[in-house]
């Protein structure tokens, strides 16, 4: 049941091999990521507390570390991970596509937490998985077939891409490096008032596709599409400036 | 367990790796065999009400095994509880081929796997990472100290 809704009784909850789901959450193999992140319970709600296990594309979280079931599970396809302005340090945000769709406020307790945590969650779906093996599976078969030792050139992916920024933007404290090539984006939710500061930055582009990081496209031509963009947001900004 | 139901509805409207009408029957002792539109989509294997838009139900397909049963049929089950059959009935010796392929591959760990597998392959003949250009050749994720047995 997606929490805080009432149930439907003309629907009935949509079935899940919950049992199984919970061997998979504590099987012993190793783990994509695991630690303790504060959630939010919904918009109003207080954060509590978890123990956060990532396996594939599956966020489990347990009351606590040495629990033997998981409290639920966050199934990450179609989500984009952000960075977001919250009352809490190291928050960030798991939000999916959708109306009414649910966004989900995680908190970690570091700096180094929560870029490790936002890294993982931007590459933890099966889809974007899936993309990099058939990426491999391509370029193995360049090399084998082509009969020479250097490694291909990459195609271009067909999902749509977030562009690596090539400029050294200006940054929120909180931002991560910029060599960073996962889906972080910036927030929308946070508020940004005309003053001394610098115009935000330009948010990243979202991916058609959950995933699309991998964009291999020309430097230069990357460079200049992005360049384009700020220049447009820079505009607006300046522009939004000079009304009285 | 509680879980992202809606995204999950959302995932079963995706486009699927495989689908079809098949015979299904549950786990449970005396289940029948109902008329169900069975989606493969990533790891997830939603089964529907032939003329209702909303799943019924869904499978994560981590840990599973495959076997075929009678011909033209195969079961799903779980490591962990191996005598709780999923069965599925097919319209030929095919299809039940095609999909019991399907399912075994159809998992994240086997995905993970197979990344594996081509870095290590392309790292021999090229005696270069693949993940370098991408910058995850470090994701704990796609490393061979994560694999399952």
């Amino acid at each position: 049941m997606a929490p805080g809704s009432p149930p439907d009784p003309a629907i009935a909850a949509m079935k899940l091999n919950e049992r199984s789901l919970a061997f998979y959450a504590t099987c012993d193999a190793p783990v994509d990521n695991a630690g303790f992140l504060y959630k939010k319970g919904g918009r109003h709600a207080a954060y509590h507390r978890r123990w956060f296990v990532l396996r594939g594309n599956m966020l489990f979280y347990f009351e606590d570390a040495a629990s033997r079931e998981p409290v639920g599970v966050i199934i990450l396809e179609g989500c984009t991970v952000e960075l977001v302005e919250a009352a809490e340090e190291f928050a960030f945000a798991v939000r999916f596509a959708g109306t009414r769709a649910r966004t989900y406020v995680l908190a970690a307790e570091s700096q180094a937490a929560m870029e490790g945590w936002v890294k993982a969650l931007s590459r933890a779906s099966f889809d974007y998985l899936r993309l990099v093996v058939r990426e491999l599976e391509q370029q193995l078969a360049a090399v084998r077939g082509g009969g020479g030792m250097a490694l291909p050139q990459p195609q271009s992916l067909p999902s749509a891409p977030a562009p690596v920024p090539a400029l050294p933007l200006p940054r929120r404290p909180s931002a991560l490096p910029p060599k960073e090539n996962g889906c972080a984006v910036w927030s929308t939710e946070a508020t940004f008032r005309p003053g001394p500061e610098p115009p935000p930055p330009p948010p990243r582009r979202r991916a058609s596709a959950p995933h699309g990081p991998l964009d291999v496209a020309p430097f230069a031509r990357l460079h200049e599409c992005y360049g384009q963009e700020i220049r447009a947001l820079r505009g607006q900004w300046l522009s939004s400036r000079v009304q009285p | 367990m509680r879980y992202n139901e809606k995204e999950l509805q959302a995932l079963s409207r995706q486009p699927a790796e495989m689908a079809a009408e098949l015979g299904m029957r549950g786990p449970k002792k005396g289940s029948v065999l109902k008329r169900r539109l069975v989606k493969l989509v990533v790891n997830f294997l939603f089964y529907f009400r032939t003329d209702e838009a909303e799943p019924v139900g869904a499978l994560l397909l981590e840990r599973c095994r495959v076997i075929r049963e009678e011909p033209g049929a195969f079961s799903i089950s779980f490591i962990e509880d191996p005598e709780r059959k999923y069965h599925f009935e097919c319209s030929s010796e095919e299809q039940c081929q095609e999909w019991m392929e399907a399912l075994r591959r159809a998992s994240y760990e086997f995905m993970r796997r197979s990344l594996i597998f081509y870095r290590n392959e392309i790292r021999k003949v090229t005696g270069k990472d693949p993940l370098e250009q991408f910058g995850i050749s470090e994701e704990a994720r796609f490393q061979l100290s994560g694999l399952q047995a």
